[in-house]
């Protein structure tokens, strides 16, 4: 026990005998370690070569990956185990030196900068001046190539859409809707007749229309001839965060938006009836046109997807 | 003077006692004089400890990220112009996709060993922010972020900050389904700030949502901008760990002022490297046999559609669990909105923690009024505050992380949703609450343990002269007396209860 403990004292590197027991290697039996770590080793050795021939041969991805990774696995154990079973066991000790310098080198340090420094630039006040305001002002002059020319302001782009007064309603496709088209309980993605392929088409002009009933539907007071034939559109971007409300739960009359599970019912406004969404889904009001297609009476009567600070 | 220069050149031509080594090690000193600094170098030393491999996942990660992430660069487009696909994944043959889609379904099935790479990137991504969040809890836990430590400490926090962000971006740059819906989460989280909020989402996204900039963008600052800069932080976390060398648990020869451990070199140098291989090949396994984001099952993304049941990966799931569970609170007034339901999950929320993280140690400093250097670590049970204030934050971002499947549970257990939304508030808020007491009163009960933290010794069983036997407790290993420590003043704040002052006035803790 107590040899043990002899061994086990920390020793600085520095002056070691090249026989100190410190040196020697950690295993009792180090010949035994050093098969088994041939034995690794060389599993790794083929592996790795495996990797090769299967790069060469153009083998399935897993092959690549499980001799590649197997390989470097059974180099890398068998390197970490002689390391730790083969190599000097120590321990070993490092005196750890203070990083703070005397008093004296830290009032020298001290004394150059107030002291010189403050010598030159108190003397010289207007320069200083003159040149921390010309860099201040380039400063704030750079964000603006920085930070301004990255993109337009925003100004009205998020309070419209691109639904006018008899904007047809098409699908992605492009074929405009019809009175005919849905039966009661059907939902389509509609876009501004020309944007359904455009980004901003999909982005925020999205809406969803859905067929509620045979005949006119007022979703609330006020929105008496928003819903002819049934048909509402709401838009399709969630007021929470976005996302397109893309579920339908039809018995329930509800969206869902699957990112963050807020519900809207669709027969009252598309109030939320659950999760974080802090608002009605913005409804569309529509008409029936003398051939039957939808068509919009209006843009949005409020800017569409979430808040955001200008929004009233 | 001639002569001088003549011996030193003949010194350093002729076959020295080391060989070619020693020869070329030589030359080097004669210009840049790196003998000296170079053995004290091999001679550093460095404490073993499991505990102190996490650092190193976390470095060898970054390190297979970016050799794997270089590979990816060579095939990925980062364009959003649409392209018809026809590459060798039928069911999208023909579809209208983007270039970044067709790209990166290209590089994952027509490059040779590509999918393995892509696979492979993203699995040491997570393992990379999984790594740095234990590192940093080992860290936090063992009291390592103290004097003269905080710089480095603050260096940490930052790069956890940048991995999260990078790995964002990162995994957004298909142009997936999936990904693209968090590009639209980003936008409105962006477009909640206060004040600026719009602007500074059309500044980034170079107009109003989707622009056509946002993946080169988001390319240029995933493979340059953010790991130049993690690059940098990494190697200044590095040097002011070789600068202010390593902490270590207390034991055995180790005091304030040593550090007990293996060399440099061979030994250190050995088992770090081959942790390299080990950590890589575990990613290539993981690689090769856990699949990891199908962004071909997945499709393309196009803004009017959505799949169910997405989760982000798991880093994110913290706030994405924060914003499911927080309630609509919208405020409206004079004309103006702040979205609080978006604002203050992804914002404030993410803010206050990892300003948390930043003011620690010198809110630590200034409640424990403990300006001392500590290079010897501690217990985490013998620092019960600290310790319990870091299991409530765990406990509050693992309930979080919980929170952002709400659906999923829901489905699989059958629940309603409503209810599951419930329950997950009350247990997000519950969570800290339990989880401090908790935590502080296991500290206490681990503190009162006989010999704890050491190991267990046999009982020495003597016989007396007269034949009697006795069993007596044999004394803890030698390697395990923490007898340096004994005399270390106890900061109240860390501390709270035994007023028992010693002799010399200083309170002493049970170890």
């Amino acid at each position: 026990m107590s040899e043990h403990h002899d061994h086990a004292t920390p020793v600085s590197l520095k002056g070691l005998s090249a026989n100190d027991p410190h040196l020697q290697p950690a295993a009792r039996n180090p010949e035994l370690v050093e098969r088994v770590i041939a034995v690794t080793l060389f599993l790794g050795v083929v592996l790795v070569a495996g990797f090769g021939a299967s790069y060469w041969v153009d083998a399935k991805p897993w092959i690549l990956g499980a001799t590649m990774g197997g390989g470097l696995f059974f180099l890398g154990v068998g390197l970490v185990a002689w390391g730790k079973y083969l190599m000097p066991k120590g321990p070993f000790v490092e005196e750890r030196h203070t990083l703070a310098n005397s008093d004296a080198d830290r009032d020298a340090f001290a004394a150059a900068i107030v002291e010189r420094g403050g010598s030159v630039i108190k003397r010289r006040k207007m320069l200083g001046g003159l040149l921390g305001g010309g860099l201040g002002i380039f400063g704030v002059v750079a964000i603006f190539p920085l930070l301004r020319s990255l993109g337009p302001l925003p100004k009205g782009t998020l309070f419209h859409t691109d639904w006018r007064e008899g904007t047809y309603a098409v699908d992605i496709t492009g074929r405009r809707v019809h009175v005919g088209d849905l039966a009661v309980g059907s939902i389509v993605t509609v876009y501004p007749e020309g944007t359904q392929e455009t980004d901003r088409g999909q982005a925020v002009d999205q809406t969803v229309l859905i067929r509620i009933s045979n005949e006119n539907f007022t979703t609330q007071k006020g929105r008496e001839t928003w819903g002819p034939h049934g048909y509402v559109a709401y838009s399709k971007l969630c007021t929470h965060l976005g996302c397109p409300v893309g579920l339908y739960e039809q018995e329930l009359q509800l969206l869902v938006c699957p990112c963050h599970q807020s519900m809207f019912n669709v027969t009252n406004g598309a109030i939320p009836n659950f999760g974080p969404a802090p608002r009605p889904l913005p409804q569309l009001p529509l008409y029936v046109d003398a051939s039957g297609y939808i068509r919009s009476q209006n843009d949005y009567d409020q800017p569409v997807g979430p808040g955001f600070w200008e929004r009233s | 003077m001639t002569d001088v220069v003549d011996t030193k050149r003949a010194k350093s031509q002729a076959a020295g006692p080391y060989g070619k080594v020693g020869q070329v090690l030589n030359e080097l000193d004669d210009r840049l004089g790196v003998a000296k600094g170079g053995r004290s170098f091999m001679d550093k030393i460095f404490p073993d400890h499991w505990s102190f491999m996490l650092g190193e996942i976390a470095l060898y990660s970054f390190v297979i990220l970016l050799v794997t992430g270089v590979f990816l660069t060579l095939y990925y487009i980062p364009s959003t112009a649409l392209v018809t696909y026809h590459g060798s994944y039928l069911p999208l043959d023909g579809q209208r996709v983007t270039e970044a889609y067709a790209s990166s379904v290209n590089l994952s099935f027509a490059v040779r060993a590509g999918l393995l790479m892509r696979q492979m990137h993203h699995w040491s991504c997570d393992i990379f922010v999984g790594a740095m969040v234990v590192h940093m809890a080992r860290v936090f836990f063992t009291g390592a972020f103290r004097k003269p430590r905080e710089l480095n400490w603050t260096i940490g926090t930052t790069l956890l900050i940048l991995a999260i962000g990078n790995g964002f971006l990162g995994y957004s740059l298909p142009d997936d389904l999936v990904s693209g819906t968090g590009i639209r989460i980003a936008f409105s989280i962006l477009e909640s700030i206060p004040f600026v909020g719009s602007y500074l989402a059309f500044f980034l996204f170079g107009g109003n949502y989707p622009g056509a900039t946002i993946i080169p963008r988001f390319y240029i600052l995933h493979v340059l901008i953010v790991p130049a800069i993690i690059v940098g932080l990494v190697g200044a976390h590095l040097f002011l760990l070789v600068r202010q060398k390593h902490t270590q648990f207390p034991g055995k020869g180790r005091t304030e002022n040593n550090v007990v451990g293996t060399p440099m070199f061979p030994v250190f140098m050995a088992k770090t490297t081959g942790f390299l291989f080990i950590v890589a090949g575990v990613t290539a396994l993981l690689g090769a046999f856990a699949q990891i984001n199908p962004i071909w099952q997945f499709g393309p993304y196009e803004a009017s559609r959505i799949s169910y049941a997405v989760q982000p990966d798991f880093y994110m799931g913290f706030l994405d669990g924060a914003l499911r569970i927080w309630p609509s609170w919208s405020f409206h007034s004079f004309g103006y909105t702040i979205p609080l339901e978006v604002f203050i999950p992804s914002v404030v929320l993410p803010g206050l923690l990892f300003n948390i993280a930043y003011l620690w140690p010198a809110l630590e400093r200034k409640f424990t009024n403990d300006h001392a250097m500590h290079n010897l670590l501690d217990r985490p049970s013998n620092r019960p505050k600290r310790t319990a204030a870091g299991v409530a934050v765990l406990a509050l971002m693992s309930t979080l992380f919980i929170a952002s499947s709400t659906d999923v549970i829901a489905n699989f257990f059958r629940l309603p949703l409503n209810e599951v939304l419930w329950g997950m508030r009350f247990f997000v808020i519950l969570s800290p609450f339990v989880a401090y007491p908790l935590a502080w009163k296991i500290c206490k009960e681990l503190q009162a343990v006989q010999g704890g933290g050491k190991r267990k010794t046999t009982n020495v069983v003597t016989r007396t002269a007269e034949g009697e036997y006795i069993a007596t407790p044999a004394p803890v290993y030698v390697d395990d007396v923490h007898a340096e420590l004994d005399a270390t003043p106890v900061p109240d704040f860390v501390v709270d209860e035994p007023e028992q002052a010693g002799e010399s006035g200083v309170r002493t803790v049970e170890r």
